[in-house]
């Protein structure tokens, strides 16, 4: 789905004439307005809430806090924490640098303390900005409060909020934390390289043999969209774990860790990166072979000086989307990592293992660095890329090469078998008793009411979401991208919305959830009531998978001549005539895809949503994910295996209704 | 494809109506929205025996996992949804009461609980209904694959030869693991015999899981044969038929506890008042003694099936406050001995 990428770079050339704006552009500038302001709410505000929350620090403000000790010869004169400590040097500044539910033990500021001693003390604060705890009880005025030495030492301070760098410098100098980035992007490039060149091999296969089952391989290839991305990491514990079934292949290596993590990436970024890929390879000149045959070129060097370069935008292309998709990425190496740390399971330990929500902001912004340049390269690569295929061009047709397409034949069987494979194998493990002591079969795993994630209510809600998002999502998609492509003028705001729409390509789904708790969960924010509703889950989706849903639109509707427009506004036709009698029937295919795009998105998406369910609100993704954690492995294939069966599912109804449609409304195409 | 749409909401929007309807009708009862984090198979349960008690009382359950619920009760800090916390972790209801969130409310008969299980302040702001104990689970057939003797104590875990055969919960994502790393610290010295104790048996842990049953249930399935967890979740995984020990290591083993405690500022304070109150009493205790072998009121609990005998007996007295003040010093130490190589092991 991801092909439309490649479509964008040529946008159309404004035309000539210029018509005055007139009523109907007013009303088209209207609804750009509008779904400008959807984005802004649901993308932009959410994020600035999150960059502010990164710079919400907390420290121990010394200055606040005053005592008083008598040590049998009257009260002395009040002292306060900052003088106590500088006099003994205790504390370092990065020392009191803490987070929200950061405590200080006072008794350390003073020397000679002993918890038997008859001594009294007394502690006050100046101002309200802060707080102390006497045990766990609260203290937030700013009387004196008087202890025995041995209640005294019970007391800790609390640390009072502020604004500045804080977070950042902590990030910094906690190697458990900075060294994520580097096997973040380690992982990353190493499933880039791994997953381009297997895919590459495929698409060459594809296009460039006679080879057979070509239809098949298309079909298997695309098998890893349909399920959530963790779902190979338990087809990997079954196959590699300690009890794993063919376990000796990884010759004593742990699967849990870095090989299990690029096993898993290859296989869910492949499709992506075989769509591009393959459709670079598919435009390409039979002029230049035939050329490079009579200069009697050897294939080897064909290969090299026509074939390569021809596809090269596609490859990069190709390259930082996996990249992106990898670095993002959250289930896998949470199902898979072991101990190896990654940025995006580290928003999550931050976040839900220790409520550090500042610090899962600051690894979020992070993570949004490598993500932000992946994207704005990969622009610009598409920007430099010209039109290969003009209209002189001849399209290349593979000739039959005995030995070539058997080579062809193999390659692409090992990639199908590795495909599928993993996806048998979770059918397998779903269906086992108790592996591996009781291998009968038998459908316990399916009985989800007794397990953690939420039980059959939670596939129900996936359901739910994936239709609300594929109708809400296309509907907002579609007018958002017919509004932007036909509109006259207004280039200033056209422009602020392709970028608004091109943004979500860029964001990781993890982030956004966070950034969502930052804003909607805000009891200030106006839009607080759809936190823990449905409403949100979907809107988080529709805008976490806003910009391909656009792209392929955009690319639909450049399709059709503006002289529509002009044919329509001189019979005095209001837009959204022409709209609903043509634009929408021509482009119902696209409309078709981008509903099911949104739809089987929805239904493996994790990473988005795993802050913002609720418990009425679970979802069959995040089940496996909840029940993979709590243990239940079995189940938690079972239900990722529901999900494959409901995206099959609902690819046959896709298909099976758009030929209907093409066959009623498309009869032109085939003429 | 869009009639079908149609359809759908329209009837989305009966449903709505007659639910609407049906929830009119049982107007006079209150709606208590409390959050837990007791497993799922038990919720009905409770919320049953309650209501033979208090049928004007709906209970509305939020459940989630310990980590879960109190990120998001922390979250609601200014706007908070729940009207009372009903089996949570003593540590997370710590939590709250230093963010000023919990009501004080000393509850009919809480004298009758053992002292361990009743907040310490001069008004309780939470009581405790059953403890969540630590234990090893123990593969007995991969442990003989690979020549290995049960472990007796902490100590013997560090013996070389179940190097690689070791899995615990990593404390900072997990509360079974905090509470094992605490009681550690507290069993064998908070400043320097409790970290020892950890340095050396991180060499022989395979691998650091993020949830507290996940150790338990991996040692249930053969993937480790030796799985740091709670006796809880042990003794499920034997009763499924798992080949497995629970084992209560010698020195004595730590333990958290579900407690209820009202949030402060609900508008139900009375509701709130009359399930704390219920929460309390011998037949709610009985009620939590069907999964957990030790419950707040002495006397009440009969052995649970699988589950060790001398769990109680075991359970070292734990200092809950000085667990919640140091935490953040604890986990950040911890990072930074076990986990800043990010070596894959």
């Amino acid at each position: 789905m991801s092909a439309p990428a490649a479509n964008l770079t040529n946008r159309s050339a404004a035309p000539l004439i210029r018509p005055k704006t007139s009523k109907d552009d007013r009303i088209m500038l209207g609804f750009i307005l509008v779904i400008c302001l959807y984005l802004l709410i649901t993308l932009a505000l959410p994020l600035y809430a999150m960059l502010s929350k990164s710079f919400s620090t907390f420290a121990f403000d010394l200055s606040n806090f005053e005592f008083q000790v008598d040590a049998g010869d009257g009260w002395s004169e009040p002292l306060s924490a900052e003088t106590l400590n500088q006099r003994l040097n205790k504390f370092s500044p990065a020392e009191l640098a803490t987070s929200s539910d950061g405590r200080l033990g006072v008794v350390d500021l003073f020397p000679d303390f002993s918890f038997r001693s008859p001594t009294m003390y007394r502690i006050r604060q100046v101002n309200l900005k802060s707080s102390f705890l006497f045990g766990s009880e609260r203290v937030a005025d700013t009387d004196w409060h008087e202890y025995s030495s041995n209640d005294f030492r019970r007391i800790v301070l609390r640390p009072s909020a502020s604004i500045g760098l804080e977070n950042y410098r902590t990030y910094f100098s906690t190697p458990s934390l900075f060294h994520s980035i580097e096997n973040s992007l380690w992982i990353a490039t190493l499933s880039t390289i791994i997953t381009v060149s297997l895919a590459f091999g495929f698409a060459y296969a594809l296009s460039r043999s006679t080879m057979r089952f070509k239809g098949i391989f298309r079909l298997i290839a695309m098998i890893p969209i349909l399920v959530p991305s963790l779902l190979p990491g338990i087809a990997l514990v079954y196959l590699f774990g300690n009890q794993g079934m063919i376990k000796g292949l990884l010759l004593g290596e742990s699967i849990y860790g870095p090989i299990g993590i690029v096993i898993g990436s290859v296989f869910f970024t492949f499709p992506h990166a075989l769509i591009i890929i393959a459709t670079a390879l598919a435009i390409s000149d039979a002029r230049l072979y035939e050329a490079a045959i009579a200069l009697r070129a050897s294939r080897w060097k064909t290969f090299w000086t026509v074939t390569l370069p021809g596809a090269r935008y596609g490859l990069i292309s190709a390259a930082f989307v996996v990249f992106n998709l990898v670095i993002t990425d959250f289930g896998l190496p949470k199902v898979i990592g072991g101990g190896y740390n990654m940025l995006a399971v580290d928003i999550y330990k931050q976040v839900i293992g220790q409520q550090n929500f500042e610090m899962g902001a600051v690894v979020s912004v992070v993570l949004l660095i490598p993500a932000l340049f992946a994207f704005t390269i990969d622009r610009i690569v598409q920007k430099k890329q010209v039109a290969q295929l003009s209209a002189r061009s001849v399209p290349y047709e593979a000739k039959p090469h005995r030995q070539f397409d058997w080579i062809c034949l193999i390659y692409c069987s090992l990639v199908a078998i590795f495909i599928v494979g993993l996806i048998a194998v979770c059918q397998y493990a779903a269906l086992i008793k108790f592996w591996p002591y009781n291998l009968s079969l038998s459908l316990a795993n399916y009985n989800f009411e007794v397990m953690d994630g939420g039980g059959w209510d939670s596939y129900i809600n996936s359901i739910q979401l994936g239709l609300y998002t594929a109708v809400a999502g296309t509907l907002v998609v579609f007018i958002g991208a017919y509004m932007v492509e036909k509109i006259n003028g207004f280039a200033t705001t056209r422009s602020a919305f392709q970028f608004l729409a091109m943004m979500p390509m860029a964001i990781p789904g993890m982030v956004l959830g966070l950034a969502y708790i930052f804003f909607f969960n805000d009891p200030a924010n106006p839009l607080n009531s759809i936190y823990a509703t449905m409403g949100i889950l979907v809107i988080c989706t529709v805008t976490h998978f806003y910009t391909v849903s656009h792209l392929t639109a955009v690319t639909a509707l450049k399709q059709m001549d503006r002289e529509f427009e002009a044919v329509s506004a001189s019979l005095k036709q209001p837009f959204y005539r022409l709209f609903s009698r043509v634009t929408v029937p021509v482009c119902l295919p696209a409309i078709l895809d981008i509903s099911i795009y949104l739809f089987v998105n929805a239904m493996t998406t994790v990473s988005a949503v795993i802050f913002l369910y609720s418990p009425d609100t679970a979802l069959a993704s995040v089940a496996v994910l909840n029940m993979d954690d709590a243990g239940d492995i079995a189940p938690a294939a079972a239900m990722g295996m529901m999900i494959f069966y409901t995206n099959v599912g609902a690819r046959l109804i896709h298909q099976f209704v758009s030929r209907n449609l093409v066959r009623r409304t498309q009869a032109w195409r085939v003429a | 494809m869009l009639k079908r749409m149609i359809k759908k909401s329209s009837l989305a929007a009966c449903v709505a109506a007659v639910s609407m309807l049906a929830m009119s009708q049982s107007v006079l009862a209150v709606d208590l929205t409390v959050y837990t984090a007791v497993e799922a198979e038990d919720l009905a349960r409770y919320a049953e025996t309650f209501n033979k008690d208090h049928p004007d009382i709906n209970i509305k359950w939020v459940r989630d996992s310990t980590g879960i619920v109190t990120a998001k009760l922390l979250a609601e800090k200014n706007n908070p949804q729940a009207d009372v916390v009903w089996g949570l972790a003593a540590t997370s209801l710590l939590l709250l009461k230093s963010e000023g969130m919990l009501e004080p409310y000393k509850p009919r008969g809480v004298e009758k609980l053992d002292k361990k299980f009743v907040d310490k302040g001069a008004v309780p702001t939470w009581v405790g209904m059953d403890a969540w104990v630590a234990a090893v689970c123990y593969n007995t057939v991969e442990a003989a694959k690979h020549n290995l003797e049960p472990p007796k104590t902490w100590s013997d875990l560090l013996k070389p030869m179940y190097k690689g055969h070791l899995i615990m919960p990593n404390p900072n994502s997990s509360g079974t693991g905090f509470l094992d790393v605490s009681s550690w610290l507290q069993m064998f010295g908070k400043k320097q015999g409790g970290w020892d104790f950890m340095d050396r048996l991180h060499k022989n842990i395979a691998r650091y899981t993020h949830s507290g049953s996940k150790p338990c249930k991996l040692a249930a399935a053969g993937e480790i044969p030796i799985g740091i967890s709670f006796a809880f979740r042990g003794a499920k995984s034997k009763a499924q038929g798992a080949p497995i020990e629970i084992i209560v290591p010698a020195e004595g083993v730590g333990w958290d506890m579900e407690a209820t405690a009202i949030i402060a500022g609900t508008d139900k304070l009375e509701a709130a008042k009359k399930l704390v109150d219920w929460s309390i009493t011998r037949k709610a205790n009985e009620m939590y003694n069907t999964g957990y072998a030790v419950v707040a009121m002495p006397g009440v609990a009969r052995p649970v099936e699988h589950f060790p005998d001398n769990l109680l007996e075991k359970m070292i007295k734990n200092d809950f406050e000085w667990a919640a003040n140091n935490r953040k010093a604890i986990l950040a130490e911890w990072l930074r001995r076990y986990d800043s190589k990010s070596e894959a092991k």
